[in-house]
């Protein structure tokens, strides 16, 4: 597919694309409005992450492309397929490997380093946005660092139902100015977004870029007498034994029987390469 | 015994070989070209071109064929191969006062210099199943088939002469681009038409249904509702002036609404704008009516709080590309996010059911 410039987009789209993700970087949280584009995939699968990975990636890039944790899940698999044919880069499933990872709602369990780029896919960018529907008002409201509303919410979850009734796109304040929405990670990935590699954030449909620079702070938000808890499910991975990773619940015969697997489907393989094993691991794999 | 979701990549390819099977249907019977496609299915080659921003016949014609004749993903294979199109430059803005016109109204008035013409229009045809075209056969050739006149007069001019409705200021800024700049509220009026004009007939429609049932009700008339081809001209830095490129059909609409006066200004009728790719009525007025319900501020009216007086509400969900998108995203995987709100519930059902146990006990 040589009709089509390198990943798609023209160089102008990208140069502006590039000053977006800039300016970003620059006000870490902070949505920075982009003319996103029409991709060749539907708004909402994924069309501002591509956008953004389109506008970092290099020949020299190698990529990696997971949805839920996932190298194998359709969509990942669609993504992948676009890049390789329309910039004709290395991709690869192994984290390590990697130069760039796009992701939708998963971090990877590998610690990411300082020559990666980690593009997440974002739905809805505007953390205030189930509070507030106007983009007018939201705007102001991050103008004015007024989230008020945000800890009333909270605090009504905990009032309504003795926790905060938000089990992932749980909000979080960035180098204590902007509160941001991490996309729909589980809360249990939140610890991960003070990392070393760069994180970017686009959404497509809404048109906004945000970025959190590598070793930037980021905190989820809480009360003192109700910190915030990262939470997976009580198992362990019937593959790998892994106790640490977030778990994917399978539903495995008709009489509710089920399993726990690594939701990261990389990381599981490399520990079962290692010699881990899990409950239900395969006796020959021993 | 839990086996890997595996082989995503195969399952796509092959969904995609039936999905072609599937689009071309019975082999016997004989393949739509797009020229068919194009002459037969006009009004949806019109509706394609105008959703999708994009004025080609031939091209909307095929992206219906593969779109297996759904209008929404046709416009987005159309959306998404113009995003790939360089920008040149910039055709001088249409004179629609000189369109050669196959159909002219005005409900307004009962005649109008130029006549009442009604053209290629379904609005007197008994909607009877017609069997006849069931069969093959060529209709009867129309009379009168050319446009009427040259030029046709614009009926909301005879009132203006007389003061009798706002004037439109003519600009000369360059309208903004909301397929090249992020969109901004408030937007203004240019944006609005152009997210009027791009958004989806159905969505476009019932908003300005919405107006005429009581929600922000503006009393519009049909002032005059035009279809025919203009001249499109651009000018080329090279030669140092215009020259015709190539020539559009589109349809016009203007309303003619309620009056309104205040103190400064006597009472007077206010207008509404719809302009369209195509031969595409519902569209154009509909997007008038719209139009003059989001004007409610620059006209002094009251926020009445209807959905069609909303700028953000009616721009930001107009779009059927941006909508059926999000719509549909919904069908990919989410179970990590299903997960964790498992984990949530249960969690919390834990902890009820704690509190009634020890209220039992005591």
């Amino acid at each position: 597919m040589n009709d089509y410039n390198f990943a798609y987009l023209d160089e102008q789209t990208k140069r502006m694309i590039r000053r977006a993700i800039l300016k970003g970087v620059a006000i870490p949280g902070y949505q920075v409005p982009f003319a996103s584009r029409e991709m060749p995939m539907p708004y909402g699968w994924g069309t501002g992450g591509v956008q953004v990975s389109a506008a970092c990636l290099t020949p020299e890039d190698t990529l990696k492309v997971i949805d839920q944790g996932a190298d194998d899940t359709t969509n990942a698999v669609s993504i992948r397929k676009f890049f390789e044919t329309t910039a004709g880069v290395a991709t690869t499933e192994h984290t390590r490997g990697a130069t760039v990872i796009q992701t939708r709602h998963r971090i990877p369990e590998e610690p990411l380093t300082e020559d990666q780029i980690l593009v997440y896919q974002v739905p809805i960018p505007e953390p205030l946005r189930f509070l507030e529907p106007r983009e007018t008002e939201t705007r102001k409201m991050h103008a004015l660092e007024d989230y008020g509303l945000m800890h009333v919410k909270l605090y009504e979850d905990i009032a309504r139902h003795g926790a905060i009734a938000t089990s992932y796109a749980y909000p979080v304040k960035v180098e204590d100015r902007y509160v941001m929405d991490p996309s729909p990670i589980p809360k249990f990935d939140n610890p991960k977004l003070e990392s070393a590699a760069i994180q970017l954030f686009g959404a497509g449909r809404e048109q906004r870029i945000y970025a959190i620079p590598p070793h930037t702070r980021v905190v989820s938000l809480d009360f003192e007498d109700h910190p915030f808890e990262p939470t997976k499910a009580d198992a362990a991975c019937d593959l790998c034994g892994a106790e640490h990773t977030y778990l994917d619940e399978v539903i495995i015969d008709d009489a509710g029987g089920r399993m726990f697997v690594c939701s990261d489907t990389d990381y599981c393989a490399q520990r079962q390469a290692a010699g881990h094993h899990g409950r239900l691991s395969p006796e020959d794999a021993a | 015994m839990y086996v890997a979701v595996k082989g995503g990549e195969r399952a796509i390819e092959n969904a995609h070989t039936w999905l072609a099977e599937e689009r071309r249907g019975d082999p016997t019977v004989a393949d739509l070209s797009i020229a068919q496609i194009r002459e037969q299915l006009s009004l949806g080659v019109n509706r394609v071109m105008a959703e999708g921003s994009l004025y080609d016949p031939d091209l909307a014609a095929l992206a219906i064929k593969q779109a297996r004749g759904d209008m929404i993903e046709a416009i987005f294979l159309i959306r998404a191969y113009r995003t790939t199109l360089p920008r040149i430059g910039h055709a001088e803005p249409v004179d629609t006062g000189a369109m050669a016109c196959d159909r002219r109204i005005s409900a307004t008035f009962k005649d109008v210099p130029g006549g009442q013409v009604l053209g290629p229009t379904f609005d007197y045809t008994h909607r009877l199943l017609d069997f006849a075209l069931a069969a093959e056969g060529l209709p009867a050739e129309a009379e009168g088939a050319q446009p009427v006149e040259p030029e046709m007069p614009r009926v909301t001019d005879f009132l203006n002469r007389d003061g009798l409705i706002q004037t439109e200021a003519p600009g000369d800024e360059t309208p903004p681009d909301m397929t090249r700049a992020p969109m901004e509220y408030p937007a203004g009026r240019p944006l609005r038409l152009q997210a009027l004009t791009r958004g989806d007939e159905g969505f476009v429609l019932s908003m300005a249904y919405s107006t005429q049932r009581g929600y922000a009700k503006n009393h519009p008339f049909v002032g005059e509702l035009r279809v025919g081809t203009v001249p499109v001209e651009m000018e080329i830095p090279e030669l140092g002036f215009s020259v015709e490129i190539g020539e559009v059909t589109l349809t016009e609409c203007e309303t003619v609404n309620q009056f309104s006066g205040s103190k400064t200004e006597p009472a007077q009728f206010t207008r509404g704008y719809g302009l369209v790719f195509g031969h595409s009525e519902r569209k154009a007025i509909s997007m008038a009516l719209v139009d003059r319900a989001l004007r409610w501020e620059e006209l002094g009216e009251d926020d009445v709080g209807a959905p069609a007086q909303d700028e953000e509400f009616v721009l930001s969900h107009a779009d059927n590309i941006q909508a059926t998108g999000f719509l549909e995203h919904i069908k990919l995987p989410h179970y990590v996010d299903f997960q964790s709100e498992l984990e949530l519930v249960r969690k919390i059902r834990a902890a009820a059911q704690e509190t009634e146990l020890k209220a039992a006990a005591e």
